[in-house]
């Protein structure tokens, strides 16, 4: 567990109204964005629970496509979040979803597509006090919260893979807080997710991509 | 390594080294987030940067909020005071005055620091800004007020909750008016028993209050909680620094907080199901 510090008391920084419903939402867009490589054409963001009922009054809509646009919580841009997404020319859209009531109350699930034709899926729940946490990525659970500087790394699950990634850490002296794996299922796709203390070097990133059953590599530094 | 996981730790922390609990709040941060001291302070000065803005702005021009239930509120306010003067006292009508402008901000989607959250961050600046213009302090000192306020809150953080939807309001408005009155204590010369005192007696006299924003926004009644919050926090800070004692530890009252605050049926914790935004009048606004 990390350590509950002052500024999560004296803080976060943030756009209002709510620290779950607009600065949470607009961290887990932050991130889903960071995990994106490529530029952005359209989003689609699907509401659920608490979300989905009172988004509109909470800002909860602007706050997540600032954080997709890259806004800090505490970005007053965030108010005016629509008319820049439409002059950068990103499409997007807002469904609230009432039938799915399994999930955390304040989850969001993060459609991106790319110019290039990429898309990639995040699923994020706001969890209180504008701290979030990744979910799924894709079609995978994952469980991550961008606390901590990270690496995803996108693999196929092979022999050797996780041997390869500890050694590219070790060769560039980072520290690892966490390291976890998931996957779809054996032999498929696989997500590893390591968390550092410190800073990751950012030329880490082709060295990992060196072997070939790693299909894509993202740094999400804070 | 300086660190905390109770009250009881806290002042035996605060006696050992002879230090207040602001500076105990200070270590245990550079401490545990590996950070400087300058760092840190210099952190809490943007946050005390964000909290002026927010109390002050609002007292020249109305900021109608997203919801539109308030707005305008704290410059009527300023106005009254600076016509007919304020039936409660400079410190308290200011007090209040800037804790309701901190709330009309963050329900027009402008920026605030949430103290613990949004929807109670109007008391420890309006308190503390307040203090600082009846007593001329300096922003440094503003600055360790908010450090010994952050122990309060972290306090409650870890061993009970912040969150409306887990606690009711007592969690939300009850603990910063809590982080408030210790921070006020310790702002005019009291004792680290005198600040946790202080702060004891607010979550006994805001006991079980339930969280029932009406149409669900953080807008109304959470406003005028705010500002209610204020004059608990001076109240309790009063009746510390009189050397007036509890028989109840802070950690006793946020064990109890955090109990009762179980029991508050669901529809009295931020769920809009009940309370003010049951009442004929506030459902106008519920969701269908």
């Amino acid at each position: 567990m990390s350590f509950i510090s002052v500024f999560d008391v004296i803080g976060p920084n943030m756009v209002g109204p709510s620290s779950s419903h607009t600065a949470g939402a607009c961290a887990i867009a932050y991130l889903a964005q960071k995990m994106n490589n490529g530029v952005l054409k359209k989003v689609t963001f699907t509401l659920y629970g608490s979300f989905s009922k009172t988004y509109r009054g909470h800002g909860t809509d602007r706050a997540l496509l600032g954080g997709i646009m890259g806004f800090s919580t505490d970005d007053i841009r965030i108010r005016d979040s629509f008319s820049i997404a439409a002059a950068k020319g990103i499409d997007f859209s807002f469904i609230p979803n009432d039938t799915n009531t399994d999930l955390h109350p304040n989850t969001v699930d993060i459609r991106m597509e790319n110019e290039d034709g990429r898309v990639m899926s995040v699923r994020g729940e706001s969890t209180g006090g504008g701290k979030v946490r990744i979910v799924r990525i894709n079609q995978v659970q994952v469980d991550f919260t961008g606390e901590y500087n990270a690496v995803i790394i996108i693999q196929q699950d092979k022999p050797g893979v996780a041997a390869h990634i500890t050694k590219c850490l070790g060769d560039y002296n980072v520290n690892i807080a966490f390291m976890r794996i998931f996957r779809e299922s054996k032999g498929e796709t696989a997500y590893t997710i390591v968390e550092s203390d410190g800073k990751l070097p950012d030329h880490i990133a082709s060295r990992l991509r060196d072997n070939p059953h790693i299909h894509d590599v993202m740094l999400i530094q804070n | 390594m300086t660190d905390f996981k109770n009250a009881e730790e806290l002042l035996n922390l605060c006696d050992s080294r002879q230090k207040p609990i602001s500076e105990i709040m200070k270590l245990r941060e550079c401490d545990l987030a590996e950070m400087s001291m300058p760092e840190v302070c210099a952190r809490m000065a943007k946050a005390l940067e964000i909290m002026r803005q927010s109390a002050f702005a609002p007292l020249k021009s109305a900021v109608p909020s997203m919801g539109g239930l308030i707005g305008g509120q704290a410059k009527m306010l300023s106005d009254n005071f600076e016509k007919k003067g304020a039936v409660c006292g400079s410190v308290l009508s200011r007090g209040i005055t800037y804790a309701m402008a901190v709330l009309e901000v963050n329900a027009s989607m402008g920026v605030i620091v949430a103290a613990p959250t949004a929807g109670s961050s109007g008391i420890v600046p309006g308190l503390l800004l307040s203090l600082q213009q009846s007593y001329s302090f300096s922003d440094g000192q503003m600055i360790d007020a908010l450090f010994n306020a952050g122990a309060i809150g972290y306090l409650a953080m870890r061993n009970a909750t912040v969150a409306g939807a887990v606690g009711g309001c007592q969690a939300e408005v009850g603990v910063a008016a809590a982080m408030a009155a210790s921070a006020a204590v310790e702002l005019m010369g009291g004792s680290p028993t005198q600040s946790l005192d202080a702060a004891s007696t607010v979550l006994i006299n805001m006991l079980g209050l339930v969280c029932d924003p009406v149409g669900g926004l953080v807008e109304y009644p959470c406003q005028n909680r705010n500002a209610a919050g204020v004059a608990n926090a001076l109240a309790a800070a009063e009746i510390a620094l009189a050397g007036i004692r509890q028989m109840i530890s802070f950690d006793e009252m946020l064990d109890t907080m955090y109990h009762v605050g179980k029991r508050i049926p669901y529809e009295l914790r931020e769920t809009a199901l009940g309370g003010c935004a049951a009442t004929p009048s506030g459902c106008k606004f519920c969701h269908t």
